[in-house]
């Protein structure tokens, strides 16, 4: 296998809720009350090749931002490592460190919170490629018109506040800024889920494009498994802070092993799929201040055993290319 | 479904709002029917008029929008003017509404128990207390909530979202309506939990010919749920007809062109239709069909207005140029 441009090993964030100060006596007059800690992102292990796309699917709260504010560097790990290009994020010189942080870019999915209200769109887009010396202040019209049109924005507009696009317009601005700086690597958060289906349509392609074009490698990260599969070679399935399951695209599709992989596509709505007889997977993702132990899904698991209460099911690789956590791998 | 009168026939429903930028003509005549037991889809893009048209049949239009003409037949007794006391009395009770924030339903100061109880006895105050609880925890239990009677003591806010929207929905189901609509209710859902609420939407139509009107941007939803679909354009249904024929062989451009935007199993590595441009201002839509800036087939006659017509036995559209010959490519 060639050298990952990103690797991430046994990376975990944990929060820690504090008590606040009725919490605090209350503890101090011997109350058994502690602090609460999420296990947002735990023991997360993943390798990225250049110029690939890999999809990180997951429901609400199972850790995919956090997973991916830590990689994008605005979110300090708790623990575990971040490799890119071979070396550590936290052995790196100043110099590497600056090199990556601009490489290293984040797509957001609210193109309107994310986006600073009171600018106009040129600078917006253009701050940082001057701040880091891609183009001269007096050329930033010209770069920043370069970038809008390779998004297809009219540069035309570059002088508009954000509040003056659509939401398809103001996802293309988050994607221009995040280009502006010469990105390779995007991680992109739920960068379609606020748009209409024609606009996402619009965006997906863009994407790809951008991809080709720029040869640019993703982390892909949505709740939509039809986007999903669409854009990516490799898909990874999170589930509370925890990766159940990695598997190239078709094989994940084909034959799902995790069982909460199974689930997921089972329930996953299809265009093609009409008239359905419903058969979802019963009880409530539990709350991440609180997971099961052992596996987290043995309290919905339809094969859960004895040994699924107690045992935490390692991510193994069961065939080439695949990798599961689930102790039904084990048997007979 | 039946040869029976529909339970709901709304007939050239038009639902404007007077602002002061201009009169947004958000529900622009629209015409469908629901029979007994159906259940009905409604999609279309934000803004499209989908959630004013149902807001319009249970009266719940505030200024400065105001129905300015059409009827909405249930049960053949006409609710356009209506007194508000009526229609109170028939919300609830025969018609009822579920929302995409169930906090829209559920009173956030109130036990689920006190405000189940007062929903039946509202309606029907000969119904005692006790029995009036017995029915609640039935409809709770019916909606898949485990220990019923103990969450009926609990408050909302000691609901995860799907639960509450679960709450919601038993509320809704209290008096046994013959009608329910049901505005993008599982939007804010994750997939796990929104096949267990779509497996008892269907599970509930199909025991208790409850007639539904389900209201989403979500084409896949619809696919697995609906009988028939109307798809909304610009305050108008631009197509209807029964799910499998519309979704398999759909004939008006905007609905091609939208299923062609849905990415799935098929399109992997390859790039997606994309509709050209964006959704046009209610507040200035163009004369006559409001598709034709993003129309591949728009010519001098679509600037006026198009009739609803039926090209095929069971669809009704309002185009001037249908898709009749189906191997014509999408843009084409
Ligand atoms: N700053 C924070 N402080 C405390 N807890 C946090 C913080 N950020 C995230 N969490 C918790 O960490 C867990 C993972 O959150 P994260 O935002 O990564 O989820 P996600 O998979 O992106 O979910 P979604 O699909 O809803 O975006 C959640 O339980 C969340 O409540
Ligand atoms: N209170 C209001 N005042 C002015 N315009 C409104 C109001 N409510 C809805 N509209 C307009 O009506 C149109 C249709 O809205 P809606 O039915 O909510 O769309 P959707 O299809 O997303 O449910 C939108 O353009 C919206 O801006
Ligand atoms: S480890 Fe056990 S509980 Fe977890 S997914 Fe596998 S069988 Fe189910
Ligand atoms: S009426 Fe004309 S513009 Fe409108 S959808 Fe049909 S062909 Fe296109
Ligand atoms: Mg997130
Ligand atoms: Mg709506």
């Amino acid at each position: 296998m060639s050298e990952p441009m990103l690797e991430v090993r046994d990376l975990t964030k944990n929060f820690v809720k504090k008590l606040d100060l009725a919490g605090r006596i209350a503890q101090k007059m011997g109350s058994s009350i502690r602090e609460e800690v999420v296990h947002a992102v735990d023991g997360v292990t993943i390798r990225i090749e250049k110029g690939g796309v890999v999809g990180l699917v997951g429901e609400s709260g199972c850790g995919k931002s956090t997973l991916g504010r830590m990689i994008a560097g605005i979110l300090q790990p708790t623990s575990g490592a971040i490799t890119y290009k071979g070396v550590e994020l936290t052995n790196m010189n100043p110099e590497e460190a600056k090199r990556a942080a601009l490489e290293i870019q984040m797509i957001f999915q609210d193109p309107f919170a994310s986006l600073n209200p009171r600018m106009r769109v040129v600078d917006i887009i253009g701050e940082a490629p001057v701040a880091h010396g891609f183009c001269k202040a007096s050329e930033i019209h010209e770069y920043v018109s370069e970038v809008m049109q390779r998004v297809g924005l009219d540069p035309e507009y570059r002088r508009r506040y954000p509040h003056q696009f659509s939401g398809g317009q103001r996802q293309r601005i988050g994607i221009a800024r995040a280009l502006a700086v010469k990105p390779e690597f995007l991680v992109c958060d739920e960068a379609i889920a606020a748009l209409d289906v024609s606009i996402q349509a619009q965006v997906i392609n863009l994407f790809m494009d951008l991809r080709e074009d720029l040869d640019l490698t993703y982390l892909f990260i949505s709740h939509d498994l039809s986007v999903v599969e669409h854009i990516s070679d490799r898909v990874v399935i999170m589930y509370l802070g925890r990766i159940v399951e990695v598997a190239e695209t078709d094989d994940l599709f084909r034959e799902p092993n995790h069982p909460y992989t199974y689930a997921l596509l089972n329930e996953v709505p299809r265009v093609d799929q009409r008239g359905l007889d419903y058969h979802p997977i019963e009880g409530e993702i539990p709350s991440p201040l609180d997971p099961p132990p052992g596996c987290h899904f043995h309290p919905r698991c339809p094969h859960a055993m004895d040994r699924c209460k107690q045992e935490r099911p390692q991510l193994r690789e069961i065939a080439p290319k695949r990798w599961s956590a689930c102790h039904l791998n084990d048997g007979t | 479904m039946s040869a029976d009168a529909p339970t709901l026939d709304v007939r050239g429903l038009k639902t404007h709002f007077f602002t002061k930028a201009g009169v947004a003509r958000a529900v622009d005549g629209v015409d469908f029917t629901v029979g007994k037991g159906e259940v009905v889809g409604l999609v279309g893009e934000s803004g499209s008029g989908k959630s004013v048209t149902g807001f319009s049949i249970i009266g719940l239009v505030d200024p400065p929008g105001r129905v300015v003409s059409g009827e909405v037949l249930f049960n053949g007794q006409n609710l356009i003017g209506l007194s508000p006391e009526k229609m109170r009395k028939l919300r609830g009770n025969r018609i009822a509404m579920i929302f995409q924030d169930p906090m829209m339903t559920l009173n956030p100061v109130l036990r689920v128990d006190t405000q189940m109880v007062e929903t039946i006895r509202a309606h029907d105050k000969s119904v005692s207390k006790a029995d009036a609880l017995a029915r609640a925890r039935d409809a709770l239990g019916q909606v898949g909530i485990p220990a019923p009677d103990e969450r009926l003591k609990s408050y909302p806010h000691q609901f995860s979202g799907g639960m509450r929207q679960r709450v919601a929905i038993a509320i809704a189901l209290l008096n046994k309506p013959d009608l329910i609509i049901a505005d993008e209710p599982t939007t804010a859902l994750d997939v796990t939990i929104q096949g267990q609420i779509l497996y008892e939407a269907q599970k509930l139509c199909r025991e208790t010919g409850t007639s539904m009107i389900w209201i989403t941007h979500d084409l896949a939803v619809v696919a697995g749920l609906a009988d028939k679909i109307c798809v909304m354009y610009g305050g108008r249904i631009v197509e209807q007809g029964a799910i499998d024929d519309v979704l398999d062989h759909p004939v008006h451009p905007y609905t091609r062109g939208l299923l062609g935007s849905v990415p799935g199993h098929n399109t992997r590595g390859q790039r997606l239709y994309q509709i050209p441009g964006m959704a046009p201002s209610l507040l200035n839509l163009p004369e006559g069909c409001a598709f034709q800036a993003r129309c591949p087939k728009a010519d001098e006659v679509c600037k006026k207005e198009p009739e609803i017509t039926e090209p095929i036995k069971g669809r009704e559209i309002r185009c001037f140029h249908p898709h009749l010959d189906q191997d014509e490519e999408i843009g084409a």
